[in-house]
C-alpha cells in the first residue's frame, strides 16, 4: 500500500512561505489569488494489506516524527 | 567540571563549543549520537549548533530520533543540566524537553551576525552572573529561529520565569530578526535545569573577535 501524508501548518501559524508565494503570484497578475498555502508532501510505500492498519501505523510515524504537533497539522490518504 | 557535547551528523558547532567550555576551565568530551548513554560524571551536556541530518524534514527533527536523545532525556528527567545552542535547541523543542517550536524565519533569509540581546530573567544557573535588562551583544546564525508557541504556553513560561533571552537593539529595545513570538531568542524548562537559544554564546568568548559577552553566560554553569 501506499500512504500520502500531506503536511501544513495550522491555521493560525503564520505561513511566511505561503504569504512569499502568494505576494509573487498576485505580482504577476494572478488576480484571483486569495491565499496560498505551502506545505510538504510524504509518500510512504508500506508492506501492508489492511488500509485501516496502515492509516494506524502512519498516524503514529506523524505523531512521533512526520510533523510537528506544535505547529503542524497533517493529513492521511492511503492508496492500494 | 564536565561539559559532554552532543555530535550528530552535520552537527558543526561542537570544536568551538569544546574550545569554549575549555577556555573557562572545563574538561569536555564529545558525545557521538549513536551512544545510548550520557557518562555518569557530566556536569553539562550541550546539544551543539549545525545542522544536524541536513535540516532533513524540519531542523532537529530527525537528530531526535538518535540514540542519545533517549538517554538524554533519562539525563535531563534526573535533573541532569542540558544546554541546547542553536540547531541544539531545535533538537531539544523538537524532543518535547523544551516547550515550543522553530519556524521558518519570517523573512525568509538565513541570517548571521551579532544581535543584541536583552536579559530578561536571570534566576537560573544559565544566566546567573548577567543582569536583568543587561543587553548583550551575541553572534545569531539560523534560518529556523522563529521561536512559536501558543498563547497558553507564552502565559505559562513567563509566569514561571522561563523566558530568559530577547532580541533587542543595543539600548534594550526590543528588535526581532526572525518573528519570534515576543522577540524571545533563550528560553528554560519549568525546573529551569534545561536551557536553549538560538544566538551562539560560543561564538563570543573574545572581544577581539566582537564581542566576550558570552563568557558570562557559560561561566553560569560552572561551580553551579
Amino acid at each position: 500500500m501506499k500512504a500520502i501524508v500531506n503536511v501544513f501548518l495550522k491555521n493560525g501559524v503564520l505561513d511566511s512561505q505561503g504569504k512569499a508565494v502568494q505576494h509573487a503570484l498576485s505580482g504577476h497578475g494572478f488576480e484571483t489569488v486569495k491565499d496560498v498555502r505551502v506545505g510538504k508532501q510524504i509518500i510512504i510505500e508500506m508492506n501492508e494489506n489492511d488500509a485501516d492498519a496502515a492509516k494506524e501505523k502512519v498516524a503514529h510515524m506523524c505523531e512521533e516524527l512526520l510533523a510537528n504537533t506544535v505547529i503542524e497539522d497533517y493529513e492521511i490518504e492511503i492508496q492500494a | 567540571m564536565k561539559v559532554g557535547i552532543i555530535q550528530f551528523p552535520g552537527t558543526n558547532c561542537e570544536y568551538d563549543t569544546q574550545h569554549a567550555f575549555a577556555a573557562l576551565g572545563c574538561e569536555t568530551q564529545i558525545l557521538w549520537h549513536k551512544e545510548d548513554t550520557i557518562p555518569s560524571d557530566m556536569d553539562l551536556v550541550v546539544a551543539a549548533g549545525g545542522f544536524s541530518y541536513g535540516d532533513y524534514l524540519r531542523s532537529g527533527a530527525i537528530a531526535k530520533m538518535s540514540p542519545i536523545m533517549k538517554a538524554l532525556k533519562v539525563y535531563a528527567e534526573n535533573g541532569g543540566k542540558v544546554l541546547g545552542i542553536c540547531n541544539g535547541f531545535q533538537v531539544l523543542t523538537e524532543t518535547g524537553l523544551l516547550p515550543g517550536a522553530l519556524k521558518r524565519n519570517e523573512g525568509l533569509h538565513f541570517i548571521s551576525r551579532h544581535h543584541h540581546l536583552k536579559v530578561i530573567n536571570n534566576d537560573n544557573v544559565f544566566l546567573r552572573h548577567c543582569n536583568v535588562d543587561q543587553v548583550l551583544n551575541i553572534p545569531i546564525a539560523h534560518h529556523d529561529g522563529n521561536f512559536y508557541i501558543d498563547e497558553n504556553g507564552l502565559q505559562e513560561l513567563y509566569a514561571n520565569g522561563q523566558v530568559l533571552l530577547k532580541y533587542t537593539d543595543e539600548k534594550g529595545n526590543i528588535d526581532n530578526p526572525n518573528g519570534s513570538v515576543d522577540s524571545i531568542a533563550g528560553i528554560c524548562n519549568k525546573s529551569k535545569t534545561v536551557f536553549g537559544l538560538m544566538p551562539h554564546p560560543e561564538r563570543a568568548m573574545e572581544s577581539l573577535l566582537g564581542s566576550d559577552d558570552g563568557k558570562a553566560m557559560l561561566e553560569g554553569f560552572i561551580n553551579a
